[in-house]
């Protein structure tokens, strides 16, 4: 099995309305597992994500499976298995759940049944408006419309993100077993569902990379995390 | 009585013409938030093309309606997904350019439209039965009307199901609501502008074929006069908004005949006043989003 890099950034440079929000980032993630992007609110995690996306102007090489996609529009990149499940889920709220997720396919036959077994929560919910849904089953609508199609890596970013003990934990559970099929690039701000999922981690500051390792070592070094994250023991580690 | 109901109806009628040209405008605002000011272009070519079709043909027949009106759908269909595609796509996401872009589309096109036609109206003919009244509760109503209503209805249906129940409809549904997303599936959401495009100029070259039946003659000006009460229309209805167009075409259209039967002719003033009493009661239009 090849263990060359699924996704690649080298100096990548980002602005939103003329203002850099990244500098200067490069990183790689593996073919398999879990990686974590991580680091304190506004750094620019969220603006990496887009930026790799293009949905924000950027300079920079990114490489996906071998090909350099960083000239690409938005949905080629997408086209290519780049599936991305937003901060904050950004479902369609007039539209139903199905159409949501009819809207996302992308191939001949979609995976409804990985689907249907990870967030069984939503099989009765079909024709449901997404915008009446529950924040919880809004984020399994948004992992759902990536899971659907085989996609060479997956961009899920903040998925527990003000949600109940309970849900982060169904989320964590879909995450691992979506991890057995495609690799991820994970921003997460609970340390704990990170040291549940993660291999490796990238930490960014003030818009560069400041740390790479693996993720339970440099959750593991108090001073670091307090540090780079703005956490440490006594506040728990996490924000759940 | 007869004259309340013959205002009402008629208002009816006039709404239904507005709405064929303020659907197309609420369409694409809601989803390229752009204010086409060539809107009434699409209209006037349809009306003209319509027109010169039609006088080659047996004139005053059923046959030669229905067919100067799918001409006058498709002409209108084509200029506007080529304006999409020649000048608007060329500008993505510059709204201001876009929006300059259709204002200059706007003049020149009355201008060729002045140079090919004339400035004077050309008064056409209808089928003899649109001519003719149909008594309401004791009001003589101008057939007329009710093509006008029939075929605003038979859009607003199409528009409808095509939204509901096709994929490109869902696209455009879900672009209105957060256009990055669509993109962020895999979908170029360009091509649904250019669909919406399409769609909002065929139901103006309808509208403006129906309209030159309505008024009796085409002119290089019958879009831009419309234009400006469609404005009117989708920003009451909220833009971007269908239904909102759709109530806001009817109640326009009706008050303006009350006040034209029962206020002196005062109609135009008074869309202007239900536009400002709208704007400061809410600002977002009767079904528009607060943004
Ligand atoms: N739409 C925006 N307009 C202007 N600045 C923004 C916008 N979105 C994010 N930023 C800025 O970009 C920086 C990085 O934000 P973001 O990528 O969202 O960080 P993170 O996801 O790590 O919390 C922040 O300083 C933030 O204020
Ligand atoms: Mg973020």
């Amino acid at each position: 099995m090849s263990n060359e890099p699924v996704l690649t950034v080298e100096a990548l440079h980002a602005s939103i309305a003329g203002q850099q929000v990244v500098e200067d980032v490069s990183f790689s993630v593996p073919p398999t597992g879990i990686t974590a992007l991580l680091g304190r609110n506004g750094v620019g995690k969220t603006s990496t994500l887009r930026a790799i996306l293009g949905l924000i102007s950027r300079t920079g090489a990114i490489t996906l499976a071998g090909e350099r996609i960083d000239g690409m529009r938005t949905h080629r990149i997408v086209q290519r298995g780049l599936g991305y499940v937003p901060e904050d889920r950004e479902v369609f709220s007039k539209l139903t759940v199905a159409e949501n997720l009819t809207l996302a396919v992308r191939q001949k036959s979609p995976r409804y049944e990985l689907v249907d077994s990870l967030f069984p929560d939503l099989v009765a919910r079909r024709s449901q408006a997404a915008g009446t849904l529950s924040g919880g089953q809004q984020q399994m609508v948004s992992l759902a419309r990536a899971l659907l199609n085989d996609n060479t890596i997956l961009l899920v970013d903040e998925p527990t993100k003000g949600l109940a003990p309970k849900l982060v934990a169904d989320v964590t559970v879909a995450l691992e077993e979506a991890s057995h099929l495609v690799p991820i690039l994970l921003v997460e701000q609970n340390l704990e569902v990170v040291k549940k999922l993660a291999g490796g981690a990238i930490v960014l500051s003030g818009g560069r990379v400041v740390h790479t390792g693996v993720a339970t070592e440099i959750l593991a070094d108090e001073a670091l995390t307090h540090r780079l994250l703005g956490v440490g023991s006594a506040t728990g580690g996490a924000a759940i | 009585m007869s004259t309340l109901v013959l205002v009402l109806i008629t208002g009816a009628g006039l709404g239904a013409l507005y709405f064929l040209v303020a659907s197309g405008l609420s369409l694409i605002y809601g989803l390229m938030h752009v204010l086409n000011f060539a809107h009434g272009a699409f209209l006037t070519l349809g009306a003209f093309i319509g027109w010169e079709v039609a006088r080659r043909l047996d004139t005053a027949t059923w046959s030669t309606f229905f067919v100067s009106i799918l001409v006058g759908g498709a002409v209108g269909a084509a200029f506007a997904a080529l304006t999409e595609l020649a000048l608007i796509r060329p500008l993505y996401e510059r709204h201001i350019e876009q929006v300059l872009v259709t204002v200059g589309l706007a003049f020149a096109a009355v201008a060729l439209y002045q140079g090919i036609w004339g400035s004077d109206p050309i008064y056409i003919d209808s089928p003899p039965w649109m001519l003719q009244t149909t008594d309401v509760l004791g009001a003589l109503v101008p057939n007329t009307y009710w093509v006008l209503m029939l075929a605003a209805t038979a859009l607003l249906a199409s528009l409808v199901i095509f939204l509901r129940f096709t994929r490109y409809g869902t696209i455009i549904r879900a672009g209105v609501e957060n256009r990055w997303m669509v993109t962020a599936l895999g979908i170029d959401v360009r091509r649904a502008f250019t669909v919406v495009f399409a769609i909002g100029g065929s139901a103006a070259g309808v509208g403006g074929v129906l309209a030159g039946h309505y008024t009796g003659y085409v002119s290089a000006y019958l879009g831009s006069s419309l234009l400006i009460f469609a404005f009117i229309i989708t920003v009451i209805g909220g833009l971007g908004s269908l239904t909102g167009a759709a109530i806001a075409s009817v109640l326009v259209a009706v008050l303006q005949q009350f006040a034209n039967y029962y206020l002196g002719g005062t109609g135009d003033i008074i869309v202007v006043v239900l536009l400002a009493v709208v704007l400061l009661a809410r600002p977002a239009g009767l079904l528009g989003r607060a943004s």
